[in-house]
Order: C-alpha cells, then sequence, then structure tokens
C-alpha cells in the first residue's frame, strides 16, 4: 500500500519552510521583492508553530515610553548572553526591530496603547521600559492572524499546509529545492527553488514538557545540517521555570503564571507548604523577584530531596490574594480557570521547568545566508543571535527581523538566479519517502521515552554521568528506528510521519547532548552540576558539522564584530 | 483517582466503509480527550491517526472533530467516566480515522 504515484512537482522563486512568524513575514518581503513565493507548513499555515503559542512581549527599542535607542537593546541582549552572543545578528534583531514592529502596527496588529503611544512595559534584563504586547495575554495569536491577513493580501505568495519536508535537494553544494511527503495523500512532491528558506522554528518537542507546538522537533536544524549546513551553540536550551503542572489546565498556554507572579507575586511552596527560596540564595517575601535561572534550580533541587509537589514540581500559591484582587488583575481569565475546577482563592497550582526555547540553530550571516548556497534560515531556527541564554521579548523580534531580512536575500539571489534543480539529485530523498519494509514500530512510544530521556537527562542541569546516559538511549533508539520508514505510507500514516520526526528529532538530539557533554562549564541555560563556573577558556560556539554521515564539532571564537559602537 | 473512559473512535480511509474500535483510557478528572487519543496512540495503536499541533493552548484549532455527534477541539473536552463516540467532522473531506481536510482551500497543496 505504500505510495508509489509519480510525484508533484512545484516550481518556485522561493520556498519558505514553515509558516511561524519568521516564515510569513519572509514570505511577505520576498513576494515584495519580485519573487515568487511557495509558503508551506507541515500543519496548517500560521496555525503551529511557537508564534502563535506566545503569551508575553516583544522586545523592541521604540523608544515610545522612555526615550531608547537600538543600541540599549543590542547592549542588554549581549549582557544576556554571556559571552557568546553573534553581535552581527543580535544588532539585525535589535536595528530592525522597530522597523517590523511599526510595520505590524500599520497592519493592525493592535499593540496595546497608552495615551497614544505604543505601551511598552518594563522585562528582566531590560534597562528601560521596552516591551510591547496585545492584550490580554494575545500577544502571539494576535501576530500570527496579521500577518495571515497580510500573507493573503499579497499577490505571488502560494500556500500548502501538510506538507512535511523530508531533505533539502543539492545540486554541486547548492540548496536547489526539496523533497516533502503530502500528508493527506501521502504523495510525495518535488520542490524546485532558487532560493530555500528553513524557518521551521526550535527543538522543544525534544523535551517531555515544553512550551511550543507538537511540531518543534529540530525539523529546521536536521534539514539544514543534513544539506551541510553546520549549527551553532546546540548546548544552549532555555526552560521557563514555572510551567503548569497539575491540575490538568486544559485551553491555556502552560507559561501563563508568569504574568500572574509579574501582578501579584506568589508563593513557591515545596511539599511541606514551606518556602523553599531561600535555601538557594533568594528569599521572596510574596515578591517576583527570583531569576528564571535559581527559580528552575530549586523546583529541581526539592524535587531531588524528596519535598516536591505530588506530580514532581513545585506549589505556586496565589491564595493570600482576594477574589476581588485577582479578578481586578486578569478579569476572565478567572473565569477560565473557575473552567478547571481551580480557585487560586482556595488551592495552589503545581509548576514545574518546562523547555521554552533554543538559542542554539543554524550559523547564519545578518544577510541570513547559511554556509550553503541557496540555503537561508530565519527565526528560531538561526543559532547565535542570543548566546548562552535570551533576552525576554527577544523571540518575535527575532522573527519578524530575521524573516523579513531573510525575504530579502531571498529575492534578490532569485532575480539573479535560475534553477538548478535536477530530478536525479532528489533520487534519495524520494526513496526513501516511498521506501517500504521499515519495522513496524510504536513511533508514538519512542517520541515518548526520547522526551522523557530529554526531560531526565539532558535538562537545564546536567552531569557528565547523565548527559552519558542520554546518549547512550538515543543510540538505542536510533538503532530501533532502522533505515527505512514503516507504516503503510497511505494517507497521514502517523506511523510514517513520526518515523521521519524521530530521524531529525534523534539526530538533533545527540547533537545537543554530545554539545552539553563537550561544555565542561556552566554558563547560561547550561548548568554542569560536574563543572559549575564560567570558564574564560569557555567563550567559544561549538559548532556542529556533517562529514560523511558523522557529526563532527569544532570550537570557534565568538564572532564579535563591535556592533555597538 | 484514576478514573477510565470508554473511547468508541471511527477508523478507516473511506467514509462510507469504517469501523468502530472501542479503547478503555485512564485518566486523572480534568484531562482532554486529546490527551486520551493521544494515550491510546503511545499504549495501544500507534496508526491511529489525529490531527493536533499546540496540544493544550487551544491556539492552533487543529482538533476539531465530533465528540457524541457535537463539533469539539479534542483538547479542550474533557475525558469523563463513560462511552465517548468520537468521529471525523462529517461535513469535511476525510483523510484517515478522525483526520479530516479542514484548511482553507487557498492552503491545500494540490500539485
Amino acid at each position: 500500500m505504500t505510495a508509489r504515484a509519480e510525484p508533484m512537482h512545484v516550481d518556485t522563486d522561493v520556498l519558505i519552510i514553515g509558516s511561524g512568524g519568521a516564515g510569513m513575514y519572509a514570505a511577505i518581503e520576498a513576494a515584495r521583492g519580485g519573487a515568487s513565493v511557495f509558503l508551506l507548513d507541515r500543519s496548517l499555515i500560521g496555525r503551529g508553530g511557537a508564534t502563535v503559542m506566545a503569551q508575553m512581549t516583544v522586545a523592541v527599542a521604540l523608544g515610545a515610553e522612555t526615550p531608547d535607542h537600538w543600541r540599549h537593546h543590542l547592549a542588554d541582549t549581549i549582557q544576556a548572553g554571556r559571552g557568546l552572543t553573534d553581535e552581527r545578528l543580535a544588532r539585525l534583531l535589535c536595528e530592525d526591530g522597530p522597523d517590523c514592529i511599526r510595520e505590524m502596527d500599520a497592519w493592525g496588529v493592535g499593540w496595546a496603547r497608552r495615551d497614544g503611544h505604543i505601551t511598552q512595559a518594563f522585562a528582566p534584563g531590560h534597562d528601560r521600559p521596552r516591551c510591547a504586547y496585545v492584550d490580554f495575554l494575545n500577544t502571539g495569536p494576535a501576530v500570527s492572524k496579521t500577518l495571515r491577513t497580510v500573507v493573503n493580501r499579497t499577490s505571488g505568495i502560494r500556500k500548502a499546509g501538510d506538507l512535511l519536508v523530508v531533505d533539502l535537494v543539492r545540486h554541486h553544494g547548492e540548496v536547489t529545492g526539496a523533497v516533502a511527503l503530502h500528508l493527506a495523500t501521502g504523495t510525495p512532491v518535488t520542490i524546485a527553488a532558487k532560493a530555500t528558506i528553513v524557518a521551521a522554528g526550535g527543538l522543544t518537542r525534544l523535551y517531555r514538557r515544553n512550551s511550543a507546538s507538537a511540531n518543534m522537533g529540530g525539523d529546521g536544524y536536521a534539514l539544514a545540517l543534513r544539506a551541510g549546513a553546520p549549527l551553532i551553540d546546540m548546548e544552549f536550551v532555555q526552560f521557563f521555570p514555572i510551567g503548569h503542572l497539575a491540575p490538568r489546565l486544559i485551553g491555556m498556554d502552560p507559561i501563563m503564571w508568569d504574568p500572574f507572579r509579574y501582578k501579584l507575586g506568589g508563593r513557591l511552596l515545596n511539599a511541606d507548604r514551606e518556602e523553599f527560596t531561600e535555601r538557594y540564595g533568594t528569599r521572596e517575601d510574596g515578591k517576583y523577584v527570583i531569576t528564571r535561572d535559581l527559580a528552575t534550580y530549586a523546583i529541581i533541587k526539592e524535587v531531588e530531596a524528596g519535598r516536591g509537589s505530588p506530580h514532581g514540581g513545585a506549589y505556586l500559591s496565589f491564595e493570600h490574594c482576594s477574589a476581588e484582587a485577582l479578578r481586578a488583575a486578569f478579569g476572565p481569565v478567572i473565569d477560565r480557570l473557575a473552567a478547571n475546577n481551580i480557585d487560586l482563592t482556595r488551592m495552589p497550582v503545581e509548576v514545574a521547568p518546562i523547555a521554552h526555547y533554543h538559542m542554539g540553530g543554524v550559523a547564519a550571516d545578518p544577510h541570513m545566508q547559511t554556509e550553503v548556497p541557496g540555503l537561508l534560515v530565519a527565526g528560531e531556527a538561526v543559532g547565535g543571535a542570543n548566546g548562552a541564554n535570551r533576552l525576554s521579548g527577544n523571540a518575535i523580534t527575532e522573527a519578524l527581523a530575521f524573516g523579513r531580512r531573510a525575504g530579502r536575500t531571498a529575492a534578490a539571489r532569485a532575480r539573479d538566479g535560475r534553477h538548478g534543480f535536477m530530478r536525479a539529485d532528489a533520487r534519495a530523498a524520494l526513496d526513501l519517502v516511498t521506501a517500504d519494509g521499515g519495522a513496524d514500530l510504536n513511533t508514538a512510544a519512542m517520541i515518548q521515552t526520547l522526551q522523557a530521556t530529554m526531560a531526565d537527562d539532558v535538562g537545564p542541569f546536567r552531569t557528565q554521568t547523565k548527559l552519558v546516559h542520554a546518549l547512550a538511549a538515543i543510540d538505542q533508539l536510533a538503532a530501533a528506528l532502522g533505515e527505512r520508514p514503516g507504516g503503510d505510507g497511505g494517507r497521514f500514516d502517523m506511523r510514517r510521519i513520526e518515523w521521519f520526526d524521530l530521524r531529525n528529532m534523534l539526530m538533533v538530539a545527540r547533537i545537543v547532548a554530545q554539545a552539553a557533554v563537550q561544555r565542561t562549564e556552566s554558563r547560561g541555560a547550561h548548568q554542569r552540576e560536574d563543572f559549575p563556573g564560567m570558564l574564560p577558556e569557555w567563550q567559544v560556539n561549538q559548532v556542529a558539522g556533517l562529514r560523511d554521515g558523522e557529526v563532527t564539532f569544532a570550537s570557534v571564537p565568538v564572532d564579535a564584530e563591535v556592533a555597538a559602537q | 483517582m484514576s478514573k477510565t473512559a470508554t473511547l468508541k473512535v471511527w477508523r478507516g480511509l473511506d467514509a462510507e466503509r469504517g469501523r468502530f474500535e472501542r479503547y478503555e483510557v485512564p485518566f486523572e478528572p480534568g484531562q482532554s480527550v486529546l490527551d486520551g487519543l493521544r494515550w491510546i496512540r503511545a499504549n495501544r495503536d500507534p496508526s491511529l491517526a489525529i490531527r493536533f499541533s499546540c496540544i493544550n493552548a487551544n491556539a492552533c484549532k487543529e482538533c476539531m472533530m465530533e465528540l457524541d455527534g457535537a463539533t469539539v477541539y479534542a483538547c479542550t473536552a474533557r475525558l469523563e467516566s463513560r462511552e465517548m463516540e468520537l468521529k471525523p467532522l462529517h461535513n469535511k473531506k476525510l483523510v484517515r480515522d478522525l483526520v479530516t481536510e479542514i484548511a482553507p482551500p487557498a492552503e491545500r497543496f494540490k500539485g
């Protein structure tokens, strides 16, 4: 029953893989530059990915609230990155951010306003109020909806969901297109493109609990690496300390408790209902002052000491707040909590660290060009702009600024270029898409096993022992996965889809764990319990490449062109 | 306190020739129908086809299906200790099992 259908084929100037904020902005900009665009997504257009999930803020030096300049934003971004920031990329984020945010404003995104100007809130790590947002907890959905609307009214953009890209296609070392699986029919698809932009987001799906969509399993990194583009800083996974854990809460984003803590403080408690953060160096006294890394550490240590909450986290309590105070701060959200049988005046909730964002990614220059001609990258898929730790509010800004720049670069390449796609170059990937005879595997259970391994052994706090254990578990899963996909190859064949997902997830998971083993220090989001403290000799980026099918690593000096002169 | 829901799930590739399969699904109060379907995939049958992306936030709007004849999002409908019948949307083209063609026509790939 394997699909034997002749591949369908698409010709386009610019192929964009992924339709979150970065992919959609890239599509708009490339089309404005005169290129024909094929915008695809493995899910629905503009619905999956991380952008639509963002509830928080967008950091941008508009100077609307108080005088500001992109150089101040850049200084804060570099400071947060703990010595590993690629200042050229950080500069692009900070310098182009205001333009993109104003264009989004003109497109009607609805940034919250006060006294006629865009409201800019203060967020940790910024030296002044800099963060725009859309009320109420609606930043991501509003950004996605606005970009979908503009994509729909921009001529020259063809869209298609349900397309899972299996591999990029190369000719003489240049990317010339891609091979995809059309999920709804099981048919293979070849795409010829003069420029290809990978905007497939990060890798949070590698972890059991995460704050992004189920389609962010590191596909973009794996596609780029197999096409010859190096990956940078892969050991740096950002965790958000107080992701919702229990009771089961549906219809809400798991990172929702951050705004609650900003407004109402709240108390972090262990199983004995005692405040515990003081044991780890920060006394809270009902105020939200603990930093994300320390809160993550304190919660994990309490759980390890047997003082965790029933589901393996900490309690977060607002029981000291009155019903009136809660309603004044969060209005309709209180009703949504009530529908989940949660009354914050009478009960605590359980929270625990949750995978949130990946600082690492595909190495690129400020034009979003990777080391492989014809291959560009945008958004969270790009590595380096945020160094070892991302400043809050920078993720949507980078999606927009990097997407716009990638679209511009791709359109310029398409104007000068011609198609180099040859069917023969797509042969291996087409053979894989249509292969049969793979083992009959429980791919859903294998993904859960990988997620548990990554959460338990490659989480925010790492040791040699745990990381080596994780690498062995990853090897075991990879051996079980084999070289050919299982399933029947028919319509929406989840076993086959997940085989291709695992192929990418295991490749990327191994690189994260290996990079973490090698970095024998603690820096930013990478904390080694057996190597506490930051070492000057480790102020280098680890770069992963692929040689003869094997992943190789090199340590290279941080690209620190002095941007903020 | 773990409870059990009986999910009666429509399976098939042809809207005229499907079948129901029953799964006993353990759950904690508050868990969603999507949680139950994901449990079935990991513990009983990975070939069950469902469409979802955001899992929890009701942001992606992909997990639409029919629960006891009414259209719901599987991520916001809750599991209950009874038989619950799940079918694909009857007014959308069937793809497989609970997956239907829900994208706007301009966003469907036609080759």
